[in-house]
Order: C-alpha cells, then sequence, then structure tokens
C-alpha cells in the first residue's frame, strides 16, 4: 500500500498527542527501569553471596576510601538535581535554560565516572583487579554495571543536548526528555543502594 | 481423508487413552521388567521411604488425572456435533459447585501431599546419619574426570570406579569434586546429591541385601561423562574386612603425585584400581585447592589482612 | 585481524557437520535463487524486511520457529538414533564431543529459538486485533525484538560450520563452562545467542504490557478480554521480570571466560551454585512463558470450536496471574539435590505442588466448555484434545518430582526428561501447532487442507507416546540423562521404542510440510471470504477480512461483552457499515531494525572469535543506527479517508458476494460440521 502522503513534523506531533503516544512511551520507559531493577538486584544478590569470598585477598575496609566514594556520590546527587532543574526549566519553555542545565548534568556526571575510572585503574595497577577474588569480580561488576549505565546515559544527555539545540522542545522531544531524567534519577537511586551496601557496609 | 478411517482411529484413541489400559500395561512392565526398574526395587532403607513417596504421590494423582482422563474422552464424544440429541448450552459457563471442586480437591491434595514429603524430606535428608547400632564406615567420593575416586579414611585404602561395603552398615559418604559439578548416585540404595570443587557434601546411605548394585554420575560433566560408573558391592562383614585387607595388601599407595596422575583427564573408561594405602587428609587436600582454609576455623574464608601478622588463626601465610 | 577464528574452524573431515552445512547453504541460496527469479527483491525489502506491521514481523517470527524446529528436530532424531544403538561397547555414529553438542543444540533451539520465536509471532499477529488496535504500542521496537532474535539464530546457525556449539547442555552449569573446562568457541556462541535473543525478547514484553493495558478499543474492560490476551500479558510480565536475571547469568559466565573473573570458578572463591539459582530463577518462569500463551491458544480453539463460552472465565484469568506469580518462587526444584537442606527444599517443593492447582483449575475449564457443547473436530480442536489427556500425565509427574525424596532418585534420569517433554510438547508446541492452524487462514486468506492436519496431529500424538513413556521406564531403571553410550542391555529395548517414536513424530513434520505445499496449491478453492475463517468465531480478530489491511479496523470497535465478535454476531451488529470514515495514521516502515540486527550478529560473531576492532565497529555502529533513528521524526504516514473507504466498500462487497447477512438480518444459523 502506497502512503497517500508524506508526514511532516508537525503531523508527526499531531499524531503522537492523538495517539497518547508520550503516555506509551513513559509507561514503556517505568517498565524497562523494573527490568533493569530486577537487573541490579541479581548482581547485587551475587555480590552479597560472593561479599565474603576474598580468597586470600583484599577485603573491602583495606581498599575503599570513603572520603573518594563520598565525592563521588556528591557529584552524582547534584547531577541529579541539576536534571531536575533541566526539566523545570523544559515545562517552564526555556530552550537555553534547558540546556545549561544539561551541560551542568553531564559535567557532573562525567566527574562522577573520571573519579570511578580511577578507582578501577588504581585497585588494578595494585593487583586488586577483578580477577583477584571472587569478591572484587562482585565488586568490580556491580559499581560497573552502574557506571556503564551513567556513562549510556551521559551520551543520551549529548543527544539531547544536541535534539533541543536543533529541534527545540517539541512533543517528541520532550517525551525524550522525560525518559532520560527517568533514567538518570533511577541511577541515582541504585547508586544509593550501591554505596550503601558494597562501600559503607564493605567498609564497617 | 475418508471418515470411516477417521472414526476407526479415534475409536483406536480410547482404549489407548484409558486409564485402565495404562495400568494394565504398567502392572504387565513392573512383573515382567521387575528387577531392572530399580527404583522400584530399592535395597535400602533411602530407596524404600523414596519408593513408597512415589507410590503414594502417584496414587494421590490419579485422583485428579483419572477424571480427567475420563472426561477427556466423555465429554467430547458425548457432545461432538454429530450427537443433536444432548444438551446444548452455549452461554452455560459458570458453576460455583464445581469451581469450588476443582480448587478445593487439589488443594486437599497437595495438602495431604504436604505431610507426606514434610516427614520424608527430613527422613531420607543427605546429611542425617542414619540410624544404626553398628559402627558407620567413613567414605570419601571424588569425582574426576571422568572417573570416581572412593577413599576409605578408616582403612587408609582408596578405589577406582569400584565401591564394596558390608551391607546393615551405615555409610557416611562425604563427597567433593576436583573438576566440575557432577552427582553421585547409586540408585538401588537411593538419594543422590551434587560433588562440587571446594565443596564437601554428605551423603548417609545403607544397604540392606547383598548384591551389585550400579552406581554412576548423574550430572553432565563432559566428554567422558558415560565413563562415569562403577559397580557397588554389598557383601557380608567377613566378606568385607576380607577385601580390605587384600587391598591393603597390594603395593600401590596414593600419594599427591600419583593422585595428580590421576585427577588427569582419562578419555576411556578407567579400570578398577585399588591403592593399599592413602596420603593422610587426601579428601581435605584436594578440596584446599580451591578453597584453602576449608575445614578450619569458622570465618574459614576471611581476608588475609596484608597488615595482619602471621599470629592470625587459621591464616596459612599466602 | 580474524581474533580466534582460522579456517581449521571449519569442521571438513565430519561428515555429519559438513552435510549439515552444505545442505543449509545449498538450501539457502535455491531460496536466494528463487527471489531473484521471480524478482522478489523489491517486494521483500518493502513488505517484509522493513516492515514494522506486527502481523509481517508475526509471520516472519513463525517462519524463523518452523525452520529452527526442522534443525532441533533433525537433534532430537540422532539423538534417540545414537542411543538406539550405542549399547555395551558399541560406539554407535555419533562421538561424545558431537553428541554433546547435539543436546546442547537440542535444547537452546527448541526453548529459545522455536518456542519463544513461536509465541512471538502468534502473540504480535493476534493480539493487537483481540484487543480492538490497529498496531502495537513500539513498531519500531517491534521490527528491532524480532531482528535481534534473528541474529541470535544467525549464530548458532553459523556455529554449525564455523567452530562449534556449546556442549555444556542448554542449561549451561558451571564450573563447566568455564574456559579451563570448555575451551573452544561453542560456549561463548550460545552465550551471545542467548544474550541477543533474550534482549530482543525482553523488549517484546515491554511492547505488549504496553498494549495490552494502555491501547483496548472502547468497552473492551480487562475482564473481557480475551483468554488468549491475558495469557499474553501475563507471559509478557513473566518475561519482564526474568529475563534481565538471564541476562545476568550470562553475563557473569562471559566475565569469568573473558576477563578472568570468579564468579563461578572452583577455586578463587567463587561459587557455582550461584549460577543454578541464578539461571533457574530465569528458566522456571521461562517454561511458563512458554506455556502460558499456549494456554490462551487453548482457550480460544476449545471455545470456539465447542460453539461455547469458555467456562470460568473469572477463575481462568486468577489461576494465570496465579501461575505467574507462583512461577517465581519454584526455581529451586530444578536442583533439590545440590544440597540446600531439608527446610529449603520442602518450602520449594510445596510451592511447586501449589502450583499444579490453578493448572489444574485450567485443564477443568477447558473440560466444562466442552461440556454441552456443540463440538466440531477440526484440526485445532484435535490438538486441544491431544493436549488435555497428554499433558495430565506430564503434570503427574511433575508433582512427583515436585517431591524432594522422589527427585533424589529421578533428578537427571531420562525420568525427568520425559517429564518436561510431556508438558512442553502437549503443553506449549501442540498448542502453537494448533494456533498455527487456527490462525492460518486470518493471516494469510486461505485454509490449510484439513485432511493433512489431521494425518500430523495423529503422527504427533502418536509418535509422542512412543518417543516418551519408553523414557519413563528407564528412568525408573536409573538410566541417566546425555548419555553417549551405556552398558545396560535392558535399556535398549524402550530405546529403540524411543527411537521409533522419532521416526513417527518424523512422519508428523512432513504431513506438515505436505499439508502446506498442498494448501498453497489448492489455495483459490479454500479462501476465506468473510474474515470468520471457521465460521464460529467469537474474538474481535474474526472481524476483519483475510488478510486484514495493515491498520485491521478500519474504525475501531466498540465492546460490550466478553467474545466481543460473538456478541456482535448475535446482536447484529458485526458488519455494521460504518457512516463515514476518518483518515489513518500508521507507522512507517525503516531499515534500521534489520540493520540493527545485522550489527548485532557481527558483534555476538567478533565477540565469540575475538575480533575486538569487529566488536567495537558493530558497537559503536549500533549506537549511531540507534541515535540516527531516534533523531528522525518522520515516521508516520496517512491513509487517506477516502482511500480507506474504497478499501472498506471492496470488503463489503465481498462479504455481501459470500452471502454474509449485513445488519439488519439476524445472525445467519449454525452451519452443520463440516470438514473442509
Amino acid at each position: 500500500m502506497t502512503p497517500a502522503q508524506m508526514s511532516t513534523h508537525s503531523d508527526t506531533a499531531e499524531v503522537f498527542e492523538e495517539h497518547g503516544t508520550a503516555g506509551h512511551q513513559e509507561f514503556g520507559f517505568w517498565l524497562y527501569l523494573m527490568s533493569d531493577l530486577v537487573l541490579f538486584s541479581a548482581i547485587f544478590a551475587t555480590f552479597a553471596v560472593l561479599s565474603e569470598s576474598y580468597a586470600g585477598g583484599p577485603t573491602g575496609a583495606e581498599l575503599f576510601d570513603l572520603s573518594f566514594v563520598f565525592i563521588e556520590t556528591m557529584l552524582l546527587l547534584l547531577s541529579s538535581a541539576a536534571c531536575g532543574m533541566a526539566i523545570l526549566a523544559m515545562h517552564a519553555g526555556k530552550d537555553s535554560r534547558v540546556l545549561q542545565w544539561l551541560a551542568l548534568t553531564f559535567l557532573l556526571g562525567l566527574g562522577f565516572i573520571a573519579m570511578e575510572l580511577h578507582e578501577f585503574q588504581l585497585l588494578i595497577a595494585e593487583g586488586h583487579g577483578p580477577g583477584r577474588s571472587a569478591y572484587l569480580s562482585a565488586f568490580f561488576t556491580l559499581v560497573g554495571t552502574h557506571g556503564l549505565h551513567v556513562a549510556s546515559g551521559l551520551v543520551w544527555m549529548a543527544v539531547m543536548m544536541y535534539q533541543v539545540k536543533t529541534k527545540g522542545l517539541s512533543v517528541m522531544v520532550q517525551a525524550r526528555m522525560m525518559r532520560l531524567s527517568m533514567f538518570w534519577h533511577f541511577l541515582d537511586i541504585v547508586w544509593v543502594a550501591v554505596f550503601t551496601v558494597v562501600y559503607l557496609m564493605g567498609a564497617l | 481423508m475418508s471418515s470411516p478411517c477417521m472414526r476407526f482411529l479415534r475409536s483406536l484413541s480410547r482404549p489407548l487413552s484409558s486409564p485402565c489400559t495404562w495400568m494394565v500395561f504398567f502392572s504387565l512392565l513392573v512383573l515382567s521388567g521387575c528387577s531392572e526398574l530399580v527404583l522400584l526395587n530399592p535395597k535400602g532403607p533411602i530407596g524404600e521411604t523414596e519408593r513408597f513417596v512415589i507410590v503414594v504421590a502417584f496414587v494421590l494423582m490419579l485422583i485428579v488425572v483419572i477424571p480427567v482422563m475420563i472426561m477427556a474422552f466423555l465429554f467430547p464424544w458425548k457432545y461432538r456435533a454429530g450427537n443433536v440429541g444432548a444438551e446444548y448450552a452455549p452461554k452455560w459457563s459458570f458453576s460455583a459447585k464445581i469451581e469450588a471442586v476443582i480448587w478445593i480437591i487439589p488443594a486437599i491434595i497437595v495438602t495431604l501431599l504436604g505431610i507426606l514429603i514434610w516427614n520424608t524430606t527430613y527422613a531420607v535428608d543427605p546429611y542425617k546419619p542414619l540410624e544404626s547400632d553398628k559402627k558407620p564406615i567413613e567414605i570419601e567420593a571424588v569425582s574426576l574426570d571422568w572417573k570416581w575416586l572412593f577413599i576409605y579414611p578408616e582403612h587408609d585404602i582408596a578405589v577406582v570406579n569400584e565401591l564394596v561395603f558390608p551391607t546393615d552398615v551405615p555409610l557416611n559418604f562425604k563427597i567433593t569434586s576436583d573438576t566440575v559439578m557432577t552427582s553421585f548416585f547409586i540408585p538401588q540404595l537411593g538419594s543422590q546429591i551434587y560433588a562440587m570443587g571446594g565443596m564437601e557434601t554428605k551423603l548417609h546411605l545403607m544397604a540392606e541385601e547383598a548384591g551389585v548394585y550400579s552406581g554412576q554420575n548423574q550430572q553432565f560433566s563432559g566428554e567422558g561423562y558415560s565413563y562415569m560408573h562403577f559397580k557397588a558391592t554389598a557383601t557380608t562383614p567377613e566378606k568385607f574386612s576380607d577385601w580390605v585387607a587384600e587391598v591393603r595388601g597390594r603395593d600401590n599407595s596414593l600419594d599427591w603425585q600419583r593422585y595428580q596422575k590421576l585427577q588427569e583427564p582419562s578419555l576411556s573408561y578407567h579400570p578398577v584400581t585399588h591403592f593399599s594405602s592413602v596420603a593422610p587428609d587426601l579428601f581435605v587436600s584436594i578440596i584446599r585447592q580451591y578453597h584453602p582454609h576449608f575445614g578450619m576455623d569458622a570465618h574459614a574464608d576471611d581476608g588475609h589482612s596484608m597488615t595482619e601478622t602471621a599470629q592470625t588463626a587459621g591464616s596459612e601465610g599466602e | 585481524m580474524f581474533g580466534k577464528l582460522s579456517l581449521s574452524e571449519i569442521h571438513y573431515q565430519d561428515p555429519i557437520v559438513m552435510t549439515a552445512v552444505v545442505g543449509s547453504m545449498l538450501l539457502g541460496l535455491a531460496i536466494l535463487a528463487l527471489i531473484t527469479y521471480y524478482g522478489k527483491w523489491a517486494y521483500l525489502w518493502k513488505e517484509w524486511l522493513t516492515s514494522v506491521d506486527h502481523k509481517r514481523i508475526g509471520v516472519m517470527y513463525i517462519i524463523l520457529a518452523l525452520v529452527l524446529l526442522l534443525r532441533g528436530f533433525s537433534d532430537a532424531m540422532m539423538m534417540r538414533g545414537q542411543q538406539a544403538m550405542a549399547v555395551a561397547g558399541a560406539q554407535g555414529f555419533l562421538p561424545p564431543d558431537h553428541y554433546n553438542q547435539i543436546f546442547t543444540a537440542h535444547g537452546t533451539i527448541m526453548i529459545i529459538f522455536v518456542a519463544m520465536p513461536f509465541l512471538s509471532g502468534l502473540i504480535n499477529i493476534i493480539v493487537p486485533p483481540q484487543i480492538g488496535a490497529r498496531d502495537v504500542a513500539f513498531p519500531y521496537l517491534n521490527a528491532v525484538s524480532l531482528w535481534l532474535t534473528m541474529a541470535g539464530a544467525m549464530l548458532v546457525m553459523v556455529s554449525l560450520g564455523i567452530g562449534e556449539f556449546s556442549k555444556a547442555g542448554w542449561s549451561g552449569y558451571a564450573p563447566l563452562t568455564q574456559l579451563q573446562y570448555s575451551p573452544g568457541s561453542g560456549v561463548d556462541y550460545w552465550l551471545w545467542a542467548l544474550q541477543l535473543s533474550g534482549l530482543g525478547s525482553l523488549l517484546t514484553a515491554v511492547n505488549f504490557i504496553v498494549t495490552i493495558f494502555s491501547m483496548r478499543c472502547p468497552g473492551m474492560k480487562l475482564m473481557r478480554m480475551p483468554i488468549f490476551t491475558w495469557n499474553a500479558l501475563c507471559t509478557s510480565i513473566l518475561i519482564l521480570f526474568s529475563f534481565p536475571v538471564l541476562t545476568v547469568a550470562l553475563a557473569l559466565v562471559t566475565f569469568d571466560r573473558y576477563i578472568g573473573t570468579h564468579f563461578f570458578s572452583n577455586d578463587m572463591g567463587g561459587n557455582m551454585m550461584m549460577y543454578a539459582n541464578l539461571f533457574w530463577i530465569w528458566g522456571h518462569p521461562e517454561v511458563y512463558i512458554v506455556v502460558l500463551p499456549a494456554f490462551g491458544i487453548f482457550s480460544e480453539v476449545v471455545a470456539t470450536f465447542s460453539r461455547k463460552r469458555l467456562f470460568g472465565y473469572t477463575s481462568m484469568v486468577w489461576a494465570t496471574a496465579s501461575i505467574t506469580v507462583l512461577s517465581f518462587c519454584v526455581w529451586l526444584h530444578h536442583f533439590f539435590t545440590m544440597g540446600a537442606g531439608p527446610d529449603v527444599n520442602f518450602v520449594f517443593g510445596m510451592a511447586t505442588m501449589v502450583i499444579a492447582i490453578p493448572t489444574g483449575v485450567k485443564i477443568f475449564n477447558w473440560l466444562f466448555t466442552m461440556y454441552r457443547g456443540r463440538i466440531r473436530f477440526t484440526t485445532p480442536m484435535l490438538w486441544s484434545m491431544g493436549f488435555i489427556s497428554t499433558f495430565a500425565v506430564g503434570g503427574m509427574t511433575g508433582v512427583l518430582l515436585a517431591a524432594p525424596p522422589a527427585d533424589f532418585v529421578f533428578h537427571n534420569s531420562l525420568f525427568l526428561v520425559a517429564h518436561f517433554h510431556n508438558v512442553l510438547i502437549p503443553g506449549a508446541l501442540f498448542g502453537y501447532l494448533a494456533g498455527y492452524t487456527y490462525w492460518f487462514p486470518k493471516v494469510f486468506g486461505f485454509s490449510l487442507v484439513e485432511s493433512w492436519g489431521k494425518w500430523a496431529f495423529w503422527c504427533w500424538l502418536i509418535g509422542f507416546y512412543f518417543a516418551f513413556i519408553p523414557l519413563y521406564v528407564l528412568g525408573f531403571m536409573g538410566m541417566p540423562r546425555r548419555m553417549v553410550f551405556y552398558d545396560n542391555p535392558a535399556w535398549q529395548t524402550w530405546l529403540v521404542i524411543a527411537a521409533l517414536g522419532s521416526l513417527l513424530v518424523a512422519a508428523g513434520v512432513l504431513c506438515h510440510i505436505i499439508q502446506l505445499y498442498v494448501s498453497i496449491q489448492r489455495r483459490n478453492e479454500n479462501r476465506d471470504l468473510t474474515g470468520d475463517s471457521w465460521n464460529d468465531g467469537r474474538t474481535l480478530e474474526w472481524a476483519t477480512p483475510s488478510p486484514p489491511p495493515e491498520y485491521n479496523f478500519a474504525t475501531i470497535p466498540v465492546v460490550e461483552d466478553i467474545d466481543a465478535f460473538d456478541d456482535m454476531k448475535e446482536k447484529g451488529t458485526a458488519y455494521v457499515r460504518p457512516q463515514h470514515y476518518d483518515e489513518i495514521h500508521m507507522p512507517k516502515n525503516t531499515a534500521s531494525g534489520l540493520v540493527n540486527g545485522i550489527l548485532c550478529f557481527f558483534f555476538g560473531f567478533a565477540m565469540v572469535w575475538h575480533i575486538w576492532w569487529l566488536a567495537v565497529a558493530s558497537l559503536l555502529a549500533i549506537v549511531a543506527v540507534v541515535i540516527l533513528r531516534a533523531a528522525d521524526d518522520d515516521i508516520f504516514y496517512t491513509i487517506s479517508a477516502s482511500e480507506v473507504k474504497e478499501h472498506e466498500d471492496e470488503r463489503y462487497r465481498q462479504l455481501a458476494a459470500a452471502g454474509v447477512s449485513l445488519p439488519g438480518a439476524a445472525s445467519a444459523p449454525l452451519p452443520p460440521d463440516q470438514e473442509r
């Protein structure tokens, strides 16, 4: 069947509104986030089971610098706050403000990743890499999976900054921004669980 | 495709699937191949309890399965479109009585089954020693690629791919693996249990009747998996002592180097081999290859602190 | 440059492998040649490969399932043949190395590449029209899911010729899957094939949960939905919450193999028991994922061909929901013998038995649907009847296995193998084959020839009994599973009977192939002119023409009761001609789903062979494709109201010509029982 007419930007936005697509996308994204939660739960469970399998290697208490982790955490928390500000600006229709807050969110998130990579690199250089013991395997996997999610979020964020700049705050762009912010806050919540279970409980 | 043909086939399907036919079939089966159905012919108390569970659970299930079978043939037959005399009630789709029965009766059966398995699961717990006035025999089983090593620590002998033990004496198995996960199983005596590297599992069995039973690995473990069978001979206490003495008399000791050779993968059936003496604590040493603090203090796998001194209990100074 | 890949990875010297490889390649080439000869490349590209239409996607899923069924089934026949021969010193025709790959491939293919695509395909085709919707919530994501599954399947197919497949069983237990014990490429193929297709399944689940919750037509309350749709919803919920655990289990094995972590190794603190737990936390829900859609099909088929409302609709829904929840609570019954202790074993044993209660309720509900009905023994109905009695046996043996003391002697024996085939084949496969036959006319506009369908059914049913009842006996005789050869001559008789059973099933498969061929030849005699292909349709998919237009419904229906279409037929509102038509917006085709799938295949292949540059390049390309697609705002096309009207006018002309009494007249009398 040949299409009778090609749709345009504005048509797409109309279809979006008509079909309630943004709502479907948000619901669908929630579902994906819940599945991601299950993913993290399985990794947490694995970490818990292996949390004392040091194989003669170092324990968490010996490895973790809690002040370092605290700074990392603050970076991520602040980036979540900045993300919230970006969404408020989006609802107010202020394109340039959105871009500014997003840029701040991005930088803070990038800082988090940089610190995490630094921590990993130090550990590996000292011979406490993921292959040293089951405990360290679980540590690197749990923290690393979270980090990978954050990194993907950063890529998404860069794409969104580009889209806001070039397409403005259309219905579709706003729906994507909402999903990005859901993702970002979700990762923040997971981080709270990570630093509690891995770092705080490990160090104590 | 002619209708008479279909009718014939359909008429065959009823007796073929009727429960009576199958019960007759199975009775004949049991009678004819009796001795081969080892699970129904256990030779020890664990196997007997397990057979009891199977039979009782099966009979309880028949309370549901037989009516289902009857209805599965009666209803389509009676209510086939061609049978215009049968009642047709296209909107009838609810009956509180039927709902009650189909939820409650199975629930009752499951409750009865629950009582059955509560008692028997504890009774055949592999870790539970068997009650007996006789002193148990300790046997340490190690699964390898692709053979079984059995160590008799109290008798200071070991055998590959053969077990001999006296009847009516509890057998206390300690089991581990120096390869992948396997499962130690003598079907005619009862339960199996997994053997895993770096870990020890336990199994308690007993033979009440003399005989030669098949033993095997029941958890797929790679290329030579099908070679991992052995004979388990239950015999009189006297013959058992004779056997032990005979093995002790051979000049073949299983020290650690010999064990390392044994551990190498063998891609054919490993012939039965007897060892007249065994390195002390061989079994624990095998486990400690993977789990260095196994069998030591309560904190078996404490982290080795880099700043701690060698005074830490149980530390092996790695 | 090519990582671990080298020419020596192609097993020239193995005749069976080379026959399979050359055979598949020739078949593939023949198909490509035929497409070229008939000049169908443009058609194929436009109408199928770039399609985001749920109906087209569904058909492609089912084609994949049927093709892989042939491979999985050949594996089964080889296993039966080997075991029938290899007694007391005889080696049979398959060395252990090969045999171990075959049983691993058999399980993996049947669950992941036959059952999953089959159910995804049927759900895709049928659920949107059943709820009066025009498409799924996320058509593009739907295409992505399909091509991810295809990529996984391609990895399994390629492993036949390049390298080897896993030899660790479909469940891939640790530490057998560690690099030390499985050094070849096999386990890696298995890992990546499952990861890719698993992601596809997860995205499908998201799609259908949103579709079912958010896109039902007016009046279609949840408790008025067809049972197939309910089961599709529960299946999707199961997928959503279980597949991430599989992702983790596989990822941890992958890390152990690729970067030397110690999750599941014997030493360094590894815990292989954790693998078993993670795998089966996914694995148990997986078997319910595979069975629930089939149960949904049986509900539709039994009601339709008993010409009666499904008995106990509400309790069916509750039974399905309780199965959904309970299936997450039973996973340990897959390893009672791992030594968890009697308290833990007891709890999981009880949970497993409890799950038998709602399952039994469903069986009784189907039986009471037939009671006081007017039954037509069509092929789909025969499959359903074969299912009910056979599945009852399988369910019974399941409850036996749920008792830990019994499991201690049955675990990993052929009794276990007989049990799970006894529930999977009638429970899932019969359901899919019933659905295939039942909905074929809806999808293609002509029905399958009934006679060959019935022959296929009888061969399958009787073949099944001959193939699997002996395995129960062998379980009692102490025979373990996965044996390439064995010593006990008493086992051989039963294995020979089982092999003969598999030949009978093969005859059934052949009947299906013949059925398809003959039906295509005779399609003009068997056209479905009204859309109500079996004349007794009860649910909304039968309200559309066969095949439906891409938009399914010109006007969205309004529903007033369960069995919405039957209700409309009775009230005379089934074929009401609308006063006017609106324009319809449909999603545009796109190549990005296909391109993504191809890139994912290359990524998986590169990871298997450690071709790092290719892996990185594919990954970057995938990200690029995703970003480019996201930037594309031109994703809809419009079908004008006049086009819709033209289409629908043609439909009403056909309906009139077929003698359908259009609204105003009373509903048509019941047709006599007829064989097509």
